[in-house]
């Protein structure tokens, strides 16, 4: 294994066919850097088998426990986009699949903040895209694993009579595109303030359940709004709450448009500030440490 | 403009200082690798070695001076800038969970080049490290020398013409230390690679090279390897001295 018999077949890089000297810069070339990471995610997430069926467990755990004990307890009024009165199982199917996506959310962002730990967040920043391309990117591929998953929650939720319009599964799509985008990008933006992977947990105290319990997912805001005003009101501004509503109503075929502006507004907000905690200048890169905690 | 740039270095680091806080890690760092050229940047640890990489592949802005890779400003064309610039840092940055062949291709597509395109690539410079029977192996089953030769492959997947190694040998045996710095040597005197090489361990520099002396954050020595040294003095001596000395920030351009 001699140097000289590796390099009697290397050729010199600008010589290789088909390969230019330095990959494509152009639209082409990100939409293959787009693909390779929406690749590696997709081929990590399902390494980690526990984390797919983690992530299953827990709604499931909800639907068939949770609420088949609240079904007498908790009965859910006639309101849109039911059209009946409807079980406590089927008023909460929408808000456990948004549910998932929450949790994937987070599940990204502690990944990105593995990464910069473990150094390759640099490789990826090294990559000749501008950085709001790699981040918009690195969601994206998020957003794929988390839409995969929620629909493996509701294939397996279907034979629990969920009561959902079969059209409705194709027209909650986008708004599992959405909501997905949504909780990445609030995803994206903790990852870019918490510091170390041990502070994580703080971000399922502070952000995933206050989120998940002061929402629309587990009982209609009216309930609330019968014990507080002031924690319906809460609820209304959390944006996890209108992606519940967005989802809930695509599943019925219908488009609820605040919901919509919501969470598209809340996603580009997010988005925005992530990009600029990213910027090399800026943000958690210009502070001491830097993106993997060397200083030397 | 282009004329310029035909004849620009390969990488042209300009009065860059850099600070964390309060705590200048550079100060007026200037260097120049030119093209086809072995450099070495020595420093102990701390020095600023790291510091200059994460400002030399924009991890950080440099708050002060300017960074050019072959004429492409970092400030002002930073994709142009990076995509002929391949790097090796100093942790190990390779996904353990996946294989050697999906960490290349993902590399790959980082640049823009598709599965197609870099499939051959990839297997010509897994050749070249010596290492094409573990394609389809995971990282995590490699030795230490081994990923770092996967490593080195990584960086010259999308066919980089400057490339920036970061202590690579740190933590290797001796053979696979030997195996990467001939690795590397190889492509400098075959393919006309330019190398940025940091380290602290003096075997790996032949007199010839260029070097920089880094030193608290600012270069105490310059000049080719072998002559970094005053009359009979080897390099390693001469650093122990350079970087012992207290001048803080004293100066000694070659």
């Amino acid at each position: 294994m001699s140097i000289q018999t590796r390099t009697a077949v290397t050729a010199a890089p600008t010589r290789m066919p088909g390969v230019s000297h330095h990959g494509r810069l152009d639209a082409v070339g990100y939409l293959i850097c787009l693909g390779g990471i929406v690749r590696r995610e997709l081929l990590r997430f399902f390494n980690q088998k526990e984390r797919f069926f983690s992530a299953l467990v827990r709604p499931l755990v909800w639907l068939f426990i949770f609420a088949a004990g609240f079904r007498n307890t908790l009965g859910v009024s006639i309101e849109p986009p039911y059209q009946t009165y409807v079980l406590y199982e089927v008023y909460v199917v929408p808000g456990l699949a948004v549910m998932i996506q929450l949790f994937n959310g987070m599940q990204s962002s502690l990944s990105m903040v593995y990464d910069r730990e473990v150094g390759s967040m640099k490789v990826l920043l090294t990559s000749p895209y501008p950085r709001w391309t790699l981040l918009l990117a690195k969601l994206i591929a998020g957003v794929t694993v988390s839409v995969v998953q929620a629909y493996a929650f509701l294939a397996i939720a279907w034979f629990w009579e969920t009561d959902i319009p079969p059209i409705g599964y194709l027209a909650a799509l986008p708004a599992f595109v959405a909501s997905g985008l949504m909780l990445g990008a609030i995803g994206l933006l903790l990852s870019s303030m918490v510091r170390q992977l041990e502070n994580f947990a703080s971000v399922m105290n502070f952000v995933i359940f206050p989120m998940f319990f002061a929402s629309s997912a587990l009982y209609p805001l009216w309930r609330i709004r019968e014990s507080s005003e002031t924690l319906y009101w809460i609820c209304e501004c959390n944006p996890f709450t209108h992606a519940v509503q967005l989802v809930r109503f695509a599943l019925y075929g219908q488009f609820e448009p605040v919901a919509c502006a919501v969470v598209v507004g809340t996603t580009i907000a997010f988005f925005t500030l992530a990009v600029i905690a990213y910027d090399p200048g800026r943000g958690i890169m210009a502070r001491r440490g830097g993106p993997a905690g060397d200083n030397s | 403009m282009t004329g310029g740039r035909e004849a620009a270095p390969a990488l042209d680091v300009a009065q860059v200082s850099h600070r964390f806080g309060a705590r200048a890690a550079l100060s007026d760092v200037s260097i120049r690798v030119e093209r086809g050229r072995f450099m070495a940047l020595l420093g102990p640890n701390g020095a600023g070695k790291t510091t200059l990489f994460s400002v030399i592949t924009r991890l950080y802005n440099n708050q002060d001076g300017r960074v050019s890779i072959f004429g492409h400003g970092l400030d002002r064309e930073p994709s142009r800038a990076l995509a002929r610039l391949g790097v090796v840092f100093q942790a190990r940055t390779l996904d353990t969970d996946l294989t050697v062949a999906q960490n290349l291709h993902y590399h790959a597509s980082l640049h823009g080049i598709g599965r197609r395109a870099a499939r051959e690539r990839i297997a010509t410079l897994l050749d070249r490290v010596g290492l094409s029977d573990r394609r389809d192996d995971k990282v995590r089953t490699l030795s230490g020398g081994q990923s770092r030769r996967i490593e080195i492959a990584r960086s010259l997947v999308h066919g980089p013409s400057l490339l920036l190694l970061d202590e690579p040998t740190v933590g290797l045996d001796l053979e696979s230390r030997a195996d990467i710095v001939a690795i590397v040597r190889a492509l400098v005197r075959e393919e006309g690679l330019s190398v940025l090489w940091a380290t602290h361990i003096f075997e790996e520099i032949e007199p010839g090279d260029d070097a920089v002396v880094l030193h608290r954050g600012r270069i105490v020595a310059r000049g080719q390897a072998g002559s970094i040294g005053s009359e009979g003095e080897s390099l390693e001596a001469a650093f122990r001295r350079l970087v012992t000395e207290p001048k803080d920030g004293g100066r000694q351009a070659a």
